[in-house]
């Protein structure tokens, strides 16, 4: 028996001085999402250690639904999230620039148009 | 008969208080961080109901606080089974403790949400939510660790063998008993020991372990009469410490 609890691995100190290697045997991570109303979009909270989904959710409630509202719970594998490499962040780099994508900006460019215009007409 | 339902209030809250402390005291050392915070946060859970059950005997049965309730009555007066008092032990212990507990305080709640007496009716409906969390989480580790190792197949069979008899004296009577199902307080033991047994048979059967054999003469029965274990002594000894040094002190 390697260890007394069976779910983990102890580091073997004078095996890894002799150069071996041990295989990590930690269990997985899931990404936990929060929804705190029906209907309502299910927001990235954090992660939980488990070995099975049902593991996961069990975890994750008392983890991230303990306080406040809450109407629902999801989990994914760490694993099954697909995403960009982290140098490859320049795709991004402009887009803040790009203010006539938010909605808010008309309604200022409109005021700011108008008062332009109604200073010309007095000047 | 408000002395019948004082009894099954009393043994409720005792329970519930018990168990809550002792589940407690994994906070801190328990196997996994996450499991550690559920367990701790299901434990603060149990002391919840037990205050909600001892302030329905303070409101509606002119009994002392829930403070005084809990901390400052002698072992003797205490009607929790025995199976709450034992030590929490190692961790398949503690799941199996806790897996043959909550199935039963799950039922006897649902039981309970009929029930005539009605402060205790809306209270079994309020808690239903939570028991039921606490059901889910040791129906899942009870199966994971029966279903994991070689070595985790068999402690589970074996903590459950140690449990079994500890646990039918939860459904050990008081001289109350034909009283409360005469007037529709609680639908009694009998009823709910039933129903546990098939609920618990078939989680434990998918589980791919055996149910231990019942001998009558083993089961743990006294708590719910004032009759303890030597644990409950040292326990309450600890958990009042503190109030102990002065017990008119304003928290």
């Amino acid at each position: 028996m390697n260890s007394l609890d069976p779910r983990v691995n102890r580091l073997d100190v004078s095996k890894t001085m002799d150069g071996g290697l041990l295989t990590n045997s930690h269990l997985i991570t899931w990404e936990v999402f929060h929804q705190d109303k029906r209907g309502k979009q299910v927001v990235h909270c954090g992660i939980v250690h488990a070995n099975t989904p049902e593991m996961a959710l069990i975890l994750a409630k008392e983890q991230y639904a303990r306080r406040g509202k809450t109407t629902n719970l999801w989990v994914a594998k760490t694993s099954d999230v697909f995403t960009f490499n982290s140098e490859d962040e320049d795709i991004f780099e402009t887009t803040p620039e790009k203010t006539f994508r938010d909605p808010g900006f008309y309604k200022v460019r409109d005021r700011i148009e108008k008062y332009q215009q109604q200073n010309k007409l007095n000047v | 008969m408000s002395n019948a339902i004082k009894d099954l209030l009393f043994k409720m809250a005792d329970d519930a208080l018990i168990i809550g402390h002792r589940n407690s005291e994994w906070t801190g050392i328990g196997p996994m961080l996450e499991e550690d915070l559920a367990f701790s946060s299901m434990a603060q859970d149990k002391i919840g109901h037990a205050q909600a059950l001892y302030t329905i005997l303070h409101e509606s049965f002119g009994e002392p606080s829930p403070d005084q309730l809990g901390f400052l009555r002698t072992e003797a007066a205490f009607r929790c089974c025995r199976f709450v008092e034992q030590p929490i032990g190692e961790y398949d212990f503690s799941i199996v403790r806790q897996f043959l507990f909550d199935h039963a305080e799950y039922i006897r709640y649902d039981l309970l949400a009929q029930s005539t007496c009605k402060p205790l009716a809306l209270l079994a409906k309020k808690v239903k939510g939570e028991i039921k969390y606490h059901v889910l989480h040791g129906d899942t580790f009870f199966k994971q660790l029966a279903q994991g190792t070689e070595e985790s197949k068999a402690r589970m069979q074996s903590a459950l063998r140690e449990a079994w008899h500890q646990a039918l004296g939860i459904f050990e009577k008081s001289e109350f008993e034909e009283e409360l199902i005469a007037q529709g307080v609680f639908a009694g033991e009998d009823e709910l020991k039933k129903r546990w047994l098939a609920k618990v048979t078939a989680v434990v059967e998918a589980a791919g372990l055996q149910i231990p054999e019942t001998i009558e003469s083993k089961i743990d029965f006294g708590g719910r009469r004032g009759y303890h274990s030597e644990y409950l002594k040292q326990l309450l000894d600890e958990m009042t410490e503190v109030v102990r040094l002065d017990i008119n002190a304003e928290w």
